[in-house]
């Protein structure tokens, strides 16, 4: 009975109340177009800033300093060292976080200890360690360990017990010192930030699934990780933002092709600065830029079965399911 | 007698210096529902968990389907078994935990596929006709395509029943699989329960439900302390405890 009379009364009038007012929100924007103009006032007016030197031509007959073939070149040197440096860095973090988390006190000490050394040693100074490390060896290779103690144990001069080796000073010179300087350095900082994604899944997904039979490393791969990465890409996105602009410091190794030593040198032949650091900022916004439209997808890719806007996408699936025919809607429940 | 399909001889465990399972004795036969009752604490969680190895026990013997859980025995000597080994006894164990734990990041559908196409790698056609099946069976059909965290606890409780299931095991582990459910859901998972052991799956199942336990159980152990105080058909124990430990316990979950 109650229910009738509920449906039956006559639905109230919707509400059309006076929105509350924020005062302060139009002040604010005020405040800020009125910046916003000033700034791009600057920009417009000011010659000093030389777009023309910037985007069209920089000498007589050479495009714009942005598209010299010296500095383009520097770009793709600058995204080379970033991907091979980033690679490095996310494969082997994955590797020391999970030696890390082993009940290997062994391999998990191994990891401590170099999480300590790398995020200790600022990477300025490691990329001039590894420009450096020549130094230390003259020839690089593979062989017996302590090859040459053991020639002579006996008594055998020449034999070093190298069966491979290349000249140091050839293998890690520029471009390989500062990946390495700046990949090894990065892979402390992931391993960290892998770690906390692993340990923030419930242990009872990793249980749920070896109780099913699933090995180690499938419990790994299959179910632990892919959930992890929700908590590891955004800090991820950061770090490979961060080595973006890092790749900088390669040019102390010394890297000659990398974006900013190239820009520098147009300033050092040209006498002209700021128009050249304007240059370098505007390569590097575009880069992050891209890096973030990426972040967000892969953000999305890894957000499957959280969140309000998959839960719409998994209505229309689960319409071209039932569409497809392939399964017959049942009573629900029982 | 029918064949058994799980026996436990004097099981102990300790964590550290805690002992939590001191000597359990258990045989359930092939097609039985064994009941296990008991106040928190008792044990009775680890002792499921060592019946698949999830935990070494730390003396005894546990059989499942006659084979020895977690070890070999050659020479009168124990050999631990590797990953392999052990992964390999648990694909014919199912267990249902408490919090359900379905994987978050699949699709219902994926969550049952899971198990039978990576660790059996049988086929995946075939692998998804049983799946759907399964899922049809628990009365979860229409929500295949949709992910965990859009369904009811009741509803992930069914899929995790399915996701065992896929993987034909001989023997159904339970650990309060209605303890997290919301009254009016419980029901529906109990009516699963009831189905499969009314197929003849041989399921042993940790509950505070005396009605499904006096309906459908073959046998209650009530533990306490570690150790089994009393065994026997559940219209017995629950209609005649022998034990004062067992009167006090079922005077407050009655
Ligand atoms: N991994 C562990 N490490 C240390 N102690 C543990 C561990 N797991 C369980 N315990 C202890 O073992 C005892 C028995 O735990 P168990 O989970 O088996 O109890 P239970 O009978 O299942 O209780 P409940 O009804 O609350 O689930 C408890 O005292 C618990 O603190
Ligand atoms: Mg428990």
């Amino acid at each position: 009975m109650s229910d009738n009379t509920t449906t039956e009364r006559a639905r109230p009038e919707a509400i059309k109340a006076v929105p509350v007012r924020h005062p302060g929100r139009w002040v604010a924007l005020g405040v800020i177009a009125i910046l916003t103009a000033m700034f791009v006032h600057l920009l417009v007016t000011n010659d000093r800033f030389r777009w023309s030197f910037i985007f069209l031509e920089y000498q007589d007959g050479k495009r714009g300093v942005m598209f010299t073939e010296p500095v383009l070149e520097g770009l793709r040197g600058t995204i080379l060292l970033t991907v091979s440096s980033m690679a490095i860095g996310i494969g082997l973090g994955i590797v020391i976080a999970i030696m890390r988390l082993s009940s290997n006190r062994i391999l998990s000490s191994v990891a401590f200890v170099y999480t300590w050394f790398f995020r200790a040693v600022p990477r300025l100074v490691l990329a001039v360690l590894f420009g450096n490390l020549n130094i230390l060896w003259e020839r690089i290779g593979f062989g017996l360990p302590f090859g040459t103690q053991i020639g002579k144990l006996f008594g055998l001069d020449g034999f070093d017990g190298q069966f491979y080796s290349i000249k140091a000073s050839d293998l890690i010179a520029g471009f390989v010192a500062g990946m390495l300087a700046l990949g090894l350095s990065e892979a402390a900082y992931m391993a960290e930030i892998v770690r906390a994604g692993i340990q923030s899944i419930d242990p009872g997904q990793a249980e749920a699934a070896v109780a099913l039979g699933m090995s180690r490393g499938q419990v790994l791969r299959r179910i632990v990780l892919p959930q992890a990465m929700r908590v590891i890409v955004p800090p991820t996105g950061n770090e490979i933002i961060a080595m973006v602009k890092d790749t900088s410091l390669v040019a102390f190794v010394p890297v000659t092709f990398e974006l900013w030593f190239q820009l520098q040198q147009v300033s050092a032949r040209t006498f002209v600065v700021l128009p050249v650091i304007v240059a370098a900022l505007i390569w590097y916004l575009i880069l992050c830029t891209v890096l973030m439209v990426a972040q967000y997808f892969v953000e999305r890719h890894f957000s499957k079965g959280y969140g309000a806007a998959d839960k719409a996408r998994q209505r229309l699936r689960d319409i071209q399911v039932e569409q497809g025919g392939r399964i017959t809607r049942t009573g629900e429940g029982t | 007698m029918t064949t058994e399909m799980v026996r436990a001889d004097n099981v102990h465990k300790s964590f550290g210096s805690l002992e939590v399972l001191k000597g359990i004795d258990l045989v359930v036969g092939s097609g039985q529902v064994c009941c296990v009752l008991g106040p928190s604490g008792s044990g009775k969680s680890t002792f499921l968990r060592c019946i698949n190895h999830l935990e070494k026990i730390n003396a005894g013997r546990i059989f499942v389907d006659g084979d020895l859980v977690g070890y070999r025995e050659r020479g009168g000597k124990l050999h631990e078994l590797g990953e392999r080994d052990v992964a390999k006894q648990r694909q014919s164990i199912g267990m249902v935990f408490q919090r359900f734990n379905l994987f978050p990041h699949m699709t219902v559908l994926d969550n049952v596929m899971e198990a039978p196409c990576r660790v059996k790698r049988e086929p995946k056609a075939e692998v998804r006709d049983r799946a759907l099946a399964m899922l049809e069976r628990v009365g979860l059909g229409a929500k295949v395509g949709n992910y965990p965290g859009q369904l009811s606890g009741g509803q992930q409780q069914r899929v995790a029943i399915a996701r065992a299931l896929a993987m034909r095991p001989k023997l159904m582990l339970f650990d309060e699989p209605t303890s997290a459910l919301d009254p009016e859901l419980v029901g529906e998972v109990l009516d699963v329960m009831k189905g499969l052991a009314q197929d003849g799956m041989t399921m042993v199942v940790v509950t505070h439900e005396i009605g499904f336990a006096r309906e459908v159980g073959d046998n209650l152990i009530f533990m306490d302390g570690g150790v089994v105080v009393e065994q026997g058909a559940p219209r017995d124990v629950i209609g005649n405890p022998q034990h004062e430990r067992t009167r006090a316990f079922l005077s407050k979950v009655l």
